[in-house]
């Protein structure tokens, strides 16, 4: 039984840390209809940045609960200034190709910024803690169910993975913006042609879909050791959480998360051999039976 | 003499639109059959219906006595059912003459598994070069397909569906896209090629000259059915024919079109 | 069989290559040889590409390929080169054959998921089986070729030797096939599915077909760097390697079979110079010239030959 309640309990942050990072891969798929691999640079990217600032922090001497602030600045840091370039600076020269070679512009960029972060960062493990061991991981506490201890911090991971959902449903349905994209995702020509700023919609998407990748990166780094690769291996776990749930469906994102999340969770503790193959398995099942994944209804197009 | 192509009461409905309703049409082998109709009147949906891209709701197509009606379409070229396309659908990254070659190639892989068996291609690239001198494609033979003129698309097009030797032809209007002078030229030279293969023709037009030009029967399709069947000049003579189909838009058969 | 003037030219720089292997120094003989292996499998991704499909999870049949020939030497004690080479052939293939089926009918982005899907599954396994050493992976070496003993101080230019053999017999193969009504398929399909319906051929049978063929040559190429490098492990299905095989059949060109493998060689010679100089920027240095040949070369090196030849 407590293995069962394990088994939900590890899914569930592991699906709302999925979430987090597959919500802005999804939500640039179905705006700009690209697939984008170098998400998992930003992420990534969003690691290295929160190492960096909580680092400095640390050895300012300031307070160690502040470093949960500088896990976000580096998430508003990689979107606002590499969500940007690389948009402007190579993205925008690329629309209106075909959606594989945008794939392989972006694995293109992936390479580069690989390198980029190993140039900035170097190649060994880097780790958040403070002069006395202090890490945002453990700094809140921890709480227990069925007799299993579990640190705090994995609620911030589900109330962040939460709060983005909401804020993303609510904001495509309710806000004027929000609809926009929506006309967006629905039929480009048409909406440029009614005077929607395509150009800057996309700008504004990318910048958003970044700044996730990099919340998820910031919020991964207090948990693990940061290392090179890390996005190599991130990236392919969110392709199968979108392509489950359907490419540019934001529901669709949430259940293929927590499809992933919870097959993942009980393979870790009843079946830990085949842990990363059922993953891809599931994924390869969804995509036999629904080729373009779950939520790929005319009710939910796109988004 | 047996229909070589026999429709039975078709109906097709995408939902609630009906598209075709009680089409029953028999084609007697060797007889070039007019389609004429306005746009959406169920020209093209009994085209594709007879060629597999769509299935009929109900009813039943049968080619040379055998029942073709959930055959594929591909199953169905295979049997000898070919056809073009309104939108010419070429291979627009190759010449002209691979665009044929391909075709060529799969009736020669195929070999004696088709039953339109009794042609084959000894030496493909010869043939494909009797090909392009039959529909005066010669001075095309290696220019990209994608950046011809559309006149000469269309005539591609149909070139590629007379490549697998079909026993029924069908064109989907050969002759739209083409300049007034060019049209008979155009049919003058299909013809002649139908003619030679003994190919049965029914083709979707709607040119009134042409249709009376070079048919033996008109079929006149509105709202999905037709509503007449007959002689060329009996049937766009037509009250209701004129009325509804030809209308005000095309001048009466007989007259001078040159729009 | 169509012997024409690039068949011609496959088989006689494989004749050359042969010749130059006793003379050429050690450091090319390893290029060399590098980019043969490698340039087999891009020789299928080539076909793919030809019948407009991408495939994001090649790496799949390279690491059968690769453990089919490892297995016969780590399990099979039966390390002879020919053997293993076939054994990679033969169970890429058969896997392509069963996952061809399921994935004729997918195109563009959907083909290129659920090929990943399927490499990635391979990886998960790898990566927990312990006695094929997990991460680690195990090493492999062949002693015989034929049932010839290899002596020891020829070890290398019998495998380099071997590599010429196949990627020349591949290339041949394939440029055959591709000049057949069959191969000349690939390219109607990738510009017009339905008309080639209409003319009577089964696109789904000839996708599979073709899902196939550059399957065996990625067995092949997987074997054959099993042998050369003498080490495998489960990166070789990893999603990056599979991504890499696309760059470099982005980087040559689909215009010829000779493409994939100058595409190879000149990958490799990039690769090894930048990781000899700068091992921290290499992937960068990848990176950037994929880029500058997307945009400047959307055809490939191999377009730079033919635009000189048409001017």
């Amino acid at each position: 039984m407590s293995q069962f309640i394990a088994v939900l309990v590890d899914g569930i942050v592991y699906s709302s840390w999925l979430f987090i990072i597959a919500v802005g891969l999804t939500l640039i798929y179905g705006v700009m209809k690209i697939l984008n691999i170098a998400h998992g640079s930003l992420y990534a990217l969003g690691a290295f940045t929160s190492v960096t600032l909580c680092t400095m922090w640390f050895s300012g001497g300031h307070d160690a609960m502040g470093s949960y602030a500088m896990l976000l600045l580096a998430a508003v840091l990689v979107g606002l200034v590499a969500g940007p370039v690389i948009e402007r600076g190579l993205l925008q020269f690329m629309y209106g190709k075909d959606e594989v070679v945008l794939v392989l512009v972006t694995y293109a960029l992936f390479l580069i910024l690989e390198d980029l972060i190993k140039l900035v960062w170097g190649v060994d493990p880097l780790f958040i803690t403070g002069p006395n061991g202090e890490s945002p991981y453990s700094l809140l506490g921890n709480f227990e169910v069925a007799g299993l201890t579990y640190p705090n911090y994995n609620l911030v991971l589900v109330g962040v993975a939460a709060a983005t959902g909401g804020a993303l449903a609510w904001a495509l349905a309710k806000t004027r913006s929000g609809k926009l994209l929506l006309a967006v995702i629905h039929d480009r020509e048409i909406s440029a042609a009614l005077g929607i700023n395509v150009g800057r919609t996309y700008f504004v998407t990318f910048t958003i879909g970044a700044m996730l990748a990099g919340v998820g990166g910031a919020l991964t780094a207090p948990t693990v050791s940061v290392v090179t690769g890390m996005g190599a291996e991130v990236i392919v776990l969110a392709f199968a959480v979108v392509v489950i749930g359907g490419l540019g469906s934001l529901p669709g994102a949430a259940l293929g998360a927590l499809i992933v999340g919870l097959v993942r969770a009980a393979a870790v503790h009843y079946f830990p051999e085949v842990e990363l193959f059922s993953i891809y398995f599931v994924m390869a099942v969804v995509l036999i039976l629904r080729p373009k994944g779950l939520f790929s209804g005319a009710e939910v197009r796109k988004i | 003499m047996a229909a070589i192509l026999d429709a039975k009461g078709l109906n097709k409905s995408f939902g609630a639109v009906t598209a075709a309703k009680d089409i029953n049409v028999a084609v007697e082998q060797d007889s070039v059959v007019g389609l004429i109709g306005s746009n959406g009147a169920g020209k093209t949906t009994f085209i594709n219906m007879v060629t597999g891209y769509l299935k009929p709701t109900s009813g039943a197509i049968h080619f040379d006595g055998r029942d073709i009606t959930s055959l594929s379409p591909r199953q169905i070229t295979q049997l000898g059912i070919c056809r073009s396309f309104q939108i010419p659908q070429l291979f627009n990254t190759m010449t002209v003459h691979e665009n044929l070659l391909v075709g060529v190639g799969i009736v020669a892989a195929a070999g004696k598994r088709w039953s339109s068996d009794n042609h084959t291609y000894a030496d493909p690239s010869k043939a494909v070069d009797a090909m392009l001198d039959e529909f005066n494609l010669g001075a095309y033979r290696d220019r990209t397909a994608g950046l011809l003129p559309e006149g000469t698309r269309k005539l591609l097009d149909i070139a590629m569906a007379m490549v697998v030797r079909p026993r029924i032809l069908l064109l989907d209007e050969p002759t739209s896209g083409v300049s007034a002078d060019e049209k008979f030229v155009l049919m003058d030279m299909v013809m002649a090629a139908v003619k030679q293969h003994k190919v049965t023709v029914l083709f979707v037009e709607h040119d009134m000259d042409v249709v009376e030009r070079y048919t033996h029967r008109v079929l006149a399709f509105y709202e999905g059915r037709i509503i007449a069947d007959g002689e060329p000049t009996d049937v766009l003579n037509d009250v209701e024919v004129r009325r509804y189909v030809i209308g005000g838009h095309i001048a009466p058969a007989g007259a001078a079109s040159h729009a | 069989m169509r012997i024409d003037r690039n068949s011609i030219a496959v088989v006689l720089v494989g004749v050359v290559l042969l010749a130059l292997g006793p003379v050429l120094p050690s450091w090319a003989v390893s290029l060399l040889n590098v980019a043969l292996c490698y340039g087999t499998v891009v020789l299928g991704m080539m076909l793919l590409m030809r019948t407009g499909i991408v495939s994001f999870g090649h790496g799949l049949y390279y690491c059968l390929g690769a453990y089919a020939a490892g297995l016969l030497d780590h399990f099979g004690k039966m390390p002879d080169m020919l053997l293993m080479v076939g054994a990679g052939a033969v169970t890429a293939g058969l896997v392509a054959a069963v996952l061809g089926l399921l994935l004729a009918k997918y195109r563009d982005i959907f083909f290129a998921m659920l090929s990943l899907a399927f490499s990635m599954i391979l990886y998960g396994l790898l990566v927990k089986t312990a006695s094929l050493g997990s991460t680690d992976g195990f090493n492999v070496a062949a002693k015989t070729v034929g049932g010839i003993v290899i002596a020891e101080d020829s070890v290398r230019i019998v495998v380099y030797s071997l590599a010429v053999v196949f990627a020349t017999l591949s290339a041949f193969l394939l440029h055959q096939y591709l000049a057949s009504h069959q191969g000349r398929l690939a390219g109607a399909i990738k510009d017009n599915e339905l008309r080639v319906e209409y003319m009577g051929a089964s696109v789904k049978a000839a996708v599979h077909r073709n899902y196939v063929i550059s399957a065996v040559l990625a067995g092949i190429g997987g074997a054959l760097m099993a042998v050369n490098i003498g080490h495998i492990d489960p990166e070789m299905t990893y999603w990056p390697q599979s991504g890499e095989f696309v760059f470099v059949a982005i980087l040559s060109g689909t215009g010829s079979v000779f493409a994939p493998l100058g595409g190879a060689l000149v990958f490799e010679a990039i690769r090894s110079f930048a990781y000899e100089y700068s091992p921290n920027t290499w992937q960068m240095v990848l990176g950037i010239t994929m880029l500058l040949v997307m945009i400047f070369l959307p055809g490939g090196l191999w377009s730079l030959f033919t635009r000189k030849r048409g001017a």
